[in-house]
């Protein structure tokens, strides 16, 4: 069987999802909820690949590179505000981050 | 089943099966590992689809870069993960519902998708497919047809690209950055600033004594 568009589009669909479930999952744990951001926009870039190869229009890699830069500074910043984080409350559970509040 | 298919098949579990673990795993190292093996799986389906520059990109950027730095602040926070991962179960059923209901829509999407007729149009950078690529060596491959587009047409978004960059560095550092205090460094400026009459001091010392 010839793999086509929709083959590459059900991958990406089920790992946007996973994605999502695992944000849901692991509430607390910052960590994870970052990785699981990696993978949505993972998800993301094979969409605009597949399309760009499918549609034979090349500017699809060109979106996929800048998601690619976004998401490679978004992993550094996000990163360095946990570690800032942690070092001042001393854990990184999401929960208890409510000190701007009180 | 040809070798193609096979790959996507193989590549396509490989993916899912790690990002399935990466969200199930109780310690963040399982799931940074796993991440690692989506992320070599996700640049075997780019090769398969002819994107070999992305797919080296994603090698580079997200395994070399990226995996590693989640690496290393997960052995350098002092966390107790299990603790964390408290509530896994409790939050289990509307995760699964907020994951089906996301994969039932965009079935939806995709089931009512068709190719645009504009598509024609939108061929204005035709990519060679990998047949082609091997028919005729001297054709325009990924690389060079990534090239001839990025650097002219979207120049502009390789600059804006240039500059998230550094801004992301600059904000990393900022944020990481802190001063101790009780830890002997070198102050250049005041090494310069020190003067003879400070430092020497002139002793007339008495024969057969000491000072």
């Amino acid at each position: 069987m010839e793999i086509g568009l929709g083959h590459y589009l059900s991958v990406a669909a089920v790992l946007f999802a996973v994605g999502m479930a695992g944000i849901f999952l692991n509430r607390k744990n910052v960590i994870v909820i970052l990785m699981s951001i990696e993978l949505m926009l993972l998800s993301v870039n094979i969409n605009l690949v597949a399309f760009s190869q499918f549609l034979g229009d090349m500017t699809g890699q060109v979106f996929a590179f800048m998601v690619l830069t976004v998401a490679a500074a978004e992993a550094a910043v996000g990163l360095a505000i946990l570690v800032a984080y942690f070092r001042n409350r001393g854990d990184i559970s999401v929960d208890d981050a409510n000190f701007m509040k009180n | 089943m040809s070798f193609a298919a096979f790959s996507f098949y193989l590549f396509s579990a490989v993916v899912i099966a790690s990002a399935v673990m990466v969200i199930s795993s109780r310690n963040p190292i399982y799931s940074v590992m796993f991440l690692i093996a989506a992320f070599i799986g996700a640049a075997g389906l780019f090769i398969l689809m002819g994107a070999e520059y992305l797919a080296m990109l994603l090698i580079v950027v997200y395994v070399g870069a990226v995996a590693v730095l989640f690496l290393f602040v997960v052995m350098m926070l002092d966390v107790d993960f299990v603790e964390l991962s408290q509530g896994f179960g409790q939050y289990a059923p509307i995760g699964g519902a907020i994951a089906v209901v996301i994969i039932v829509e965009l079935v939806f999407v995709v089931a009512a998708w068709t190719f645009p007729a504009e598509a024609e149009l939108a061929r204005a950078h035709p990519i060679p497919t990998a047949g082609q690529v091997v028919a005729d060596p001297n054709g325009p491959n990924n690389i060079e047809s990534l090239g001839l587009i990025l650097y002219t047409e979207y120049v502009h978004y390789f600059q804006i690209a240039g500059l998230i960059l550094l801004v992301a560095m600059i904000g990393a550092i900022v944020l990481t950055f802190r001063t101790r205090d009780g830890i002997r460094k070198q102050d250049p400026a005041d090494q310069v600033a020190r003067r003879r009459e400070a430092a020497v001091e002139l002793k007339k010392v008495k024969t057969g004594q000491g000072i």
